[in-house]
């Protein structure tokens, strides 16, 4: 991934979730990993939609967390987006032949990360995300 | 064929399940197994999937093997295959689609592909045996939420989609984050019925004038702000209201989607299918809300709305009665489209 500047940041519309979401498409390279943690409603599937949006990427991007995961194949890079909400361990996601996805030729958006965490490669990009304190409002965190 | 009737068997391996059945001219159901094990699931408080390639692996023969023998038929008496190629997860689709494969070739039976949510709707015709195109179809379960338009047997037109979660999806983690478990929609359904639809007015997300696509997400984070609101005022929060509540949201936007694209299509008839086609009161409003309107609602009961191989072999039946060509090379497709 080209450099990004560590960065937390309030989230207060969607369209300032857009923003980041395409300002990370931009610095992403093949063989990169975004690994997104927060609370269920806290704007995963939405970061994950922007970034497809940013890597020019056609067509709907729903939640993957029936699949596991999507593949997109319009867009500058193959885009795999995860959802491992249903998931137990990094394990039963290697079980599902993830570990080609994670070490290929596109980019990987791993929602529910922390689940997974023991099986992500060490340069993975993490963000949180977070409740704010008012209605609507969003915290994104690089850790 | 056997006793004059056409045989094909169905394989299912996309996601969770690992299905194999034998259906009898494209109709009848002579073996349906399924090897679904929702006790396991409930056992880890949670979401066990079976999705990794080496369980459907570990089952597979055994499956199609049952198949057979429930339905006292020898694999030369079977006429065609009929095996899920997409969409799904990619190392589960391919077991089924190499077993099929193998079978196929082995046995020089012909081999064709069944786009899965075909295979959803099909399982209508098994349940509804004087069923026939043109209809409109209505697809909810836990990853799909999809009007799709059907002309005929072999031809899919989707109308809309979820734009985020799919409806099951969303009675999944709404049922999770209210306490009720695993499995959600079965869970929020029950509890509905002792609870208060208007008692939280959940905003209904229709998106767009006249669009019918879904948009779930925005519904969850309306339920998990009315938690988290409730708990910091102290209030003890009503479970069954909130499902109730909740559940209404969602299905009243959905059967008021299916009915008005039956309407703008000319639809005589909405078929449900998916999951999410047993939730009661989905059932329910889409009777009321279609049968005002002159338009019959039908439904497959519940063990043909999950996950099977006699919706993939009904679907298979007529896909090779309309000249769909046999493939030995059959690939899987992950993200197949209708």
């Amino acid at each position: 991934m080209k450099t990004i500047d560590q960065f937390r940041r309030k989230l207060n519309t969607e369209e300032d979730t857009r923003a980041l979401g395409l300002e990370i498409a931009e610095a992403l390279e093949p063989g990169d990993v975004v690994a997104l943690i927060g609370d269920l409603g806290t704007g995963k599937t939405a970061l994950t939609k922007y970034i497809a949006e940013g890597l020019g990427v056609t067509g709907e991007i729903n939640s993957p967390t029936f699949t596991i995961v999507k593949e997109y194949r319009s867009g500058r890079l193959p885009l795999y987006h995860f959802d491992v909400y249903r998931l137990g361990s990094g394990e039963e996601l290697l079980d599902i032949g993830a570990e080609e996805m994670l070490d290929g030729d596109g980019v990987c958006v791993i929602e529910w990360a922390d689940i997974v965490a023991d099986v992500l490669p060490d340069d993975a990009v993490a963000i949180q995300l977070e409740y704010g304190e008012n209605e609507g409002e969003r915290i994104a965190e690089f850790l | 064929m056997k006793d004059g009737r056409f045989l094909t068997l169905g394989i299912e391996t996309s996601c969770d399940e690992t299905a194999a059945s034998v259906v009898a001219d494209g109709r009848f159901v002579m073996s349906n197994v399924i090897s679904s094990q929702i006790d396991i699931h409930t056992a880890y408080g949670g979401v066990v999937p079976e999705i990794a390639s080496r369980k459907h692996l570990e089952r597979i023969n055994d499956v199609i093997g049952k198949a057979l023998e429930d339905a006292e038929v020898s694999p030369k008496e079977i006429d065609l295959i009929g095996v899920t190629y997409g969409p799904g997860l990619v190392g589960a689709l391919l077991i089924g689609v190499a077993a099929a494969k193998a079978m196929a070739y082995a046995c020089d039976i012909p081999l064709v592909g069944v786009n899965h949510m075909h295979g959803h709707i099909a399982a209508n015709y098994l349940e509804h045996n004087e069923l026939e195109p043109p209809f409109m179809a209505l697809i909810v379960s836990g990853g799909h939420t999809e009007i799709v338009n059907v002309p005929d047997y072999n031809k899919c037109e989707k109308l809309g989609g979820t734009r985020d979660d799919a409806a099951g999806e969303a009675f999944d983690k709404v049922a999770r984050v209210i306490g009720l478990g695993y499995p959600g929609g079965p869970k929020i359904d029950k509890a509905a019925k002792e609870g208060d639809p208007d008692s939280i007015a959940f905003k209904r997300v229709y998106l767009e004038q006249g669009s019918l696509d879904f948009s779930f997400s925005g519904l969850k984070t309306q339920a998990l702000n009315y938690l988290n609101q409730e708990r910091q005022a102290g209030r003890e929060i009503n479970v069954n209201n909130v499902a109730a509540s909740f559940q209404e949201a969602v299905v009243e936007v959905i059967a008021d989607k299916a009915v008005m694209a039956a309407e703008r299509y000319g639809q005589k008839r909405i078929v449900m299918a998916g999951g999410v086609a047993s939730n009661s009161r989905l059932r329910a409003l889409m009777e009321e809300k279609a049968g005002s309107r002159g338009i019959d609602v039908l439904k497959p009961s519940p063990v043909l709305c999950t996950d099977n191989g006699a919706m993939i072999a009904s679907a298979a039946y007529y896909a090779y009665r309309s000249g769909v060509k046999p493939d030995l090379e059959l690939d899987a497709v992950p993200g197949l489209e209708f």
